[in-house]
């Protein structure tokens, strides 16, 4: 009788202490696929890198939870009376998490970082012409030409501190080319609501609540101590999440979503990704390299391209290889992004026969031969999107040899223009039209187009895309957007097929909506 | 010997340099470090530039022997993935693929000798019988199932063992090692498991093989015929003669559980070189995979070499004087 009435009590004080800890569970162990690359937060423009970074440096303005601008380390900002000149307001009374004052000192020396030769953030800062203090908490940035969408590039340019910066001998962002070591790829000095306490590359990363943090009194900051391990295995990923070894994962793979979602104290949370994915086709080679065709282009014919986009059934992929985690579209543009209508989005009904009509009236009614590229390990189910494409082109006679390949050597194919018909995903970090139009539908110059594999090229669509980086009437610009998204639906340029679906999987307990950018940023995170 | 030793090793030059060659040639094929390290918004001109300077477009003898130059002199140069010094992620990671190495390798010999006299010994028992028919999984699944398989049944149903990492580390003469703690020896074992799983049963059956052969021989009759006890038989007698060619094996076998605990080290995020290696392919990471593979390169000559060694100091058969002929 004692040992039971022992038992028990052990038992509930067991239970007690469990139920304290999920009410005072502050420390929150995070996976995802893969580790940031480094701790510099100039050097690498990648998803996780940035993500990582988020936790710890701040940009002037950041996107939240939904992707909405906010203000970061700039309180206000506005294009002063010349449209070239935007005025940031900084915040004042902020800290470094050594000690140091932010000042548009820290801001000028961040951004002109950002802007070196070294840097893999300098495109994002191409059309600034320079970067001026006005005085300790003013900032002008001075842009080659009117910029309405200045904001918008920002939010991913971290401000790191001058002092420090120069005595850690790293004021140019590390030099890969020449070796040699940099002290700010293995140390953090930012202003952001968590501070570094250790980190083994590709193992572990810890932080701890910044306890000087400006944003004490506006940010939930529930999470006092993050743990970050990646898991590259995705089943592995799902397992440690299932026996409770982390609190929250990235990236759970499709096949995984019942399971986890049925496990008791687990959900997964799903919102839509900043990412179409879609087909390019080569429109403007006089003959391709892959196709069976002999001195003749089949993708040039519009007709094709509208019988090849009228013959993939995306509800069907959406349905059968993405288990309905896919929001199917006709347009390459995810819905978040300026330029966006319902119209566009509207995808052609899947129809067999009149597909087949028009590759008669195009002179292929017997079909024709091509390949297909494809990368294996870099968009969500990719492959099995492409073979499920191959069956449905197959039904109008487009008999494709798909080649699927790892993404090192999936990539370089389109880069060189040396793809006819190749599968690309497309995020848009600015979350405007103009973001699209400059990489894949501009001709390729040095500076413009360099992912429009199509061949596609129009005087006027470039000359009307260059307009929209200086056009400061957003009517007017807007209207223009509207103009080459006609075009290039009616070109059928691509073969959109859908926008990714983001799942994180987490513990019931935790209050957290997916980021579109794929970017967690912790110091939203609440318990229930 | 000293002449016999040069010669070895001025071979073993030759064939890592070879290794490296060849690997180099390779590399061409596996992509565009610059397609991973410059992210989507970079321009034609940026690409160019940044291939010029890494100085991708020269001949691959020209980067092969640039490669070999610095490497002389101790430089790897930098992970294009993670931009710190090869040399320090290689030798940071080592201690991990080491430590697993050996502990599966340990548990790989001990239950495979141990499992194979018994076999061997009871060679008609239901449990004999059942060794043996599991002993066909560890042989025929492939490493990615058997650990897949494990952290399901010992980590999500169990939940007596971590399904990832390696736990915590405790600090020996500078070497951070994780059998030292008791989480990191938890964590340790399922990828060990998983590891060594086909090299012991190769190991059980070898020795099962060996000992039935023993058993047979004239010599063990007339010691059963003597009325020698059986433990004398079975461990004194038979054990030791079943011993040369197990041990020839299992030595060449560690290079192999070394060299190749990249997929297990990938299922259980394990933060060893294979890993490391598996990280590199995948960003064309070609400082890391160079240095990589002439460090297994090493491993397996230096490997080869001392087994070379100990054909010549256990056979007195062979000599050093006259090293052309090798009897092997």
């Amino acid at each position: 009788m004692r040992k039971a009435l022992l038992c028990s009590a052990v038992a509930s004080a067991i239970a007690l202490s469990s139920v304290a800890y999920t009410a005072h569970a502050e420390t929150l162990r995070w996976a995802r696929s893969g580790d940031s690359l480094t701790l510099d937060p100039h050097a690498q423009n990648e998803g996780p890198t940035h993500t990582l970074a988020h936790q710890m440096y701040e940009p002037l303005l950041q996107r939240d939870m939904s992707g909405q601008i906010i203000p970061a380390l700039a309180t206000e900002w506005a294009p002063t009376s010349n449209p070239n000149i935007w005025e940031f307001k900084l915040r004042a009374g902020v800290k470094f998490h050594g000690g140091e004052s932010f000042t548009a000192d820290d801001v000028v020396f961040s951004l002109k970082r950002a802007m070196m030769p070294t840097s893999a953030m300098k495109e994002l800062l191409a059309s600034v012409a320079d970067v001026r203090k006005v005085d300790d908490l003013t900032v002008h940035i001075e842009t080659t030409g009117p910029n309405p969408l200045m904001p918008n590039n920002l939010t991913n340019l971290f401000i790191m501190d001058e002092g420090w910066t120069k005595a850690n001998n790293c004021e140019a962002p590390q030099d890969i080319a020449n070796g040699g070591d940099n002290a700010c790829v293995r140390a953090v000095n930012g202003t952001g609501a968590y501070t570094l306490v250790s980190r083994t590359q590709d193992q572990r990363t810890v932080l701890k609540q910044n306890d000087n943090y400006w944003g004490k009194d506006l940010f939930p900051l529930e999470v006092s101590e993050i743990i970050y391990t990646p898991i590259q295995e995705a089943a592995t990923r799902v397992s440690a999440l299932l026996s409770g070894e982390v609190d929250m994962i990235q990236d759970v793979p499709v096949q995984d979503l019942a399971r986890v979602g049925g496990a008791a104290n687990l959900q997964v949370v799903t919102g839509a990704q900043n990412r179409t994915i879609f087909f390019g086709m080569n429109v403007a080679a006089d003959d391709l390299a892959s196709d069976t065709v002999e001195g003749k282009n089949p993708l040039s014919d519009v007709r094709v391209r509208q019988a090849m986009n009228m013959a993939i059934n995306r509800d069907a992929i959406k349905r059968v290889v993405m288990r309905d985690q896919s929001a199917p579209t006709g347009v390459i543009m995810p819905p978040f992004v300026n330029g966006w209508t319902e119209a566009l989005d509207a995808y052609p009904a899947t129809d067999v026969n009149k597909a087949k009509e028009l590759m008669a009236a195009a002179g292929y009614a017997d079909g024709f031969g091509l390949t297909l590229n494809c990368p294996n390990d870099r968009y969500i189910n990719d492959e099995a999107i492409c073979q499920a494409a191959v069956g449905m082109l197959g039904q109008i006679g487009v008999k494709v040899n798909l080649d699927a390949k790892p993404k090192a050597q999936h990539f370089p194919l389109i880069q060189n223009k040396t793809t006819d018909f190749y599968m690309l995903g497309w995020g848009v970090p600015t979350f405007d039209s103009e973001y699209i139009f400059n990489f894949l539908v501009h001709s390729t110059t040095d500076k413009l187009g360099s992912w429009n594999n199509t061949g596609f090229s129009d005087p006027d669509v470039d000359a009307q895309i260059v307009s929209l980086a200086s056009e400061t009437d957003l009517v007017k610009r807007n209207q223009t957007i509207a103009e080459i998204w006609a075009r290039v639906q009616q070109e059928v340029l691509y073969l959109p097929i859908h926008n990714q679906v983001l799942n994180w999987g987490m513990k019931g307990n935790i209050d957290f909506p997916v980021q579109p950018e794929d970017q967690p940023h912790f110091k939203f995170l609440t318990y229930k | 010997m000293l002449a016999f030793v040069l010669q070895r090793v001025a071979q073993a030059l030759l064939v890592l340099l070879a290794v490296g060659f060849v690997s180099f040639s390779m590399f061409q094929f596996m992509g565009d470090p610059v397609e991973n390290m410059m992210g989507q918004e970079a321009t034609v001109a940026d690409r160019a530039a940044l291939e010029e300077r890494l100085g991708l477009n020269d001949p691959i003898v020209v980067q092969f022997a640039r490669f070999v130059g610095r490497a002389i002199e101790g430089d790897f140069g930098v992970s294009y993935r993670v931009g710190l010094p090869v040399a320090e992620v290689i030798f940071d990671r080592l201690p991990a693929t080491l430590e697993l190495a050996l502990f599966s390798g340990v548990l790989a010999i001990g239950l495979g000798f141990v499992l194979g006299i018994y076999t061997a010994i009871k060679r008609d028992g239901w449990l004999a019988h059942s060794i043996m028919t599991l002993s066909l999984i560890g042989v025929s699944l492939p490493t990615f199932l058997i650990g897949i398989f494990l952290i399901w049944i010992f980590s999500v149903t169990l939940g007596w063992l971590p399904s990832f990492g390696r736990g915590e580390t405790a600090s020996f003469f500078g070497v951070e090692l994780a059998i030292l703690t008791w989480a990191g020896f938890k964590s340790m074992i399922l990828p060990a498991v998983t590891l060594g799983l086909y090299q012991m049963t190769l190991i059980m059956r070898l020795v099962r093989a060996e000992m039935l052969e023993v058993l047979r021989s004239d010599y063990i009759r007339f010691a059963r015929a003597r009325g020698l006890s059986p433990y004398r038989i079975h461990y004194r007698h038979a054990l030791k003669n079943t011993l040369v060619p197990v041990i020839t094996v299992t030595g060449l076998q560690l290079g192999s559980i070394i060299a190749f605990a990249i997929i297990t080290e990938t299922v259980f995020q394990w933060p060893g070189v294979g890993l490391l290696f598996i990280n590199a392919i995948g960003f064309v990471d070609i400082p890391v995979m160079s240095a990589y593979l002439l460090l297994v390169g090493v491993i397996f000559v230096s490997i080869n070499l001392v087994v070379d060694l100990l054909y010549y100091s256990i056979d007195p058969r062979l000599s050093f004087s006259g090293t052309k002929a090798k009897g092997h």
